[in-house]
């Protein structure tokens, strides 16, 4: 087997962003559209890693550091705005929140 | 040995995030998430990135997952499990995904042989390193004095997220 490059990092991130990217465009549920954000997010850390470990610099775990944060404060809004969505309308599908929609 | 947990970590992470978004059940999406963060974690120590996998660990897969589990327990999610799941834009986000997907393969591609990515092995890159200190200590050193000001404004970030949190979830806003 040939050894392991950046290269195979970089393809394995793409696959889990897009993953990520088909269950936000295509679930209804909003925990799991949230779960597809993480998901998006540690593609995201997973390229920095790689990237940090090949030029052996230690400011891209830095910035996945701050990636990880990112994601914490954005899961706690979100399901905040989730429980108060359900106490309002009693749904969690996206699509039945249409208040909005043209 | 490197190449085999390679492969065995990108499975648990692609196999655990494709199970993610199928499940009907949100409680199974949200256990195969973990298993796709545990894989990332796998991957960060690879990597020799010690610190971030314990913080993967402690804090998505302890902190994160928790707080979904929580918000899984307290809406009635059983209603949402016996309706149509997927919306209809397949199409759409095919499309999405490999307009994406080409451009970023194109690019990697194009510029493997500029950043001499391929041709590195990411082993061989270390072995010339200098001893450095560990982990820890060197994302220490940089992340208390070159970015001193963006950790102070990240702590501020996460107390407006827990008053926001807060006062969404609020009976009475």
């Amino acid at each position: 087997m040939q050894p392991v490059t950046t290269v195979h990092y970089l393809a394995l991130s793409v696959a889990l962003l897009l993953i990520g990217t088909v269950g936000v465009l295509t679930r209804r549920n909003i925990v799991i559209i949230l779960m597809s954000i993480e998901l998006i997010l540690n593609a995201v850390n997973i390229n920095l890693i790689a990237f940090s470990h090949q030029l052996q610099n230690v400011n891209g775990q830095i910035f996945a550091i701050f990636v990880i944060t990112d994601a914490v404060a954005e899961a706690a809004v979100g399901l905040g705005i989730l429980i108060a969505l359900f106490r309002n309308k009693e749904t969690v599908l996206a699509d039945e929140v249409n208040l909005l929609k043209w | 040995m490197e190449t085999f947990s390679f492969y065995a970590f990108a499975v648990l992470v692609l196999g655990g995030a494709i199970l993610t978004i199928t499940r009907r059940s949100a409680v199974h999406s949200a256990i195969s998430l973990i298993v796709s963060l545990v894989g990332v974690a796998g991957l960060y120590l690879l990597q020799q990135a010690e610190f971030l996998f314990a913080v993967q660990i402690v804090l998505y897969i302890g902190g994160i997952m928790v707080l979904f589990l929580f918000v899984i327990m307290l809406v009635n999610l059983d209603e949402a499990a016996k309706e149509r799941q997927f919306n209809g834009q397949w199409l759409i986000a095919l499309i999405c995904a490999t307009v994406v997907g080409l451009q970023v393969a194109w690019f990697m591609t194009k510029g493997a042989g500029a950043l001499k990515l391929a041709q590195v092995p990411v082993a061989a890159a270390q072995t010339g390193a200098p001893v450095s200190p560990g982990n820890v200590e060197a994302i220490a050193d940089v992340l208390f004095s070159e970015y001193l000001l963006p950790f102070e404004v990240a702590s501020v970030l996460l107390l407006v997220a827990v008053v926001g949190s807060v006062v969404m979830a609020k009976k009475r806003i």
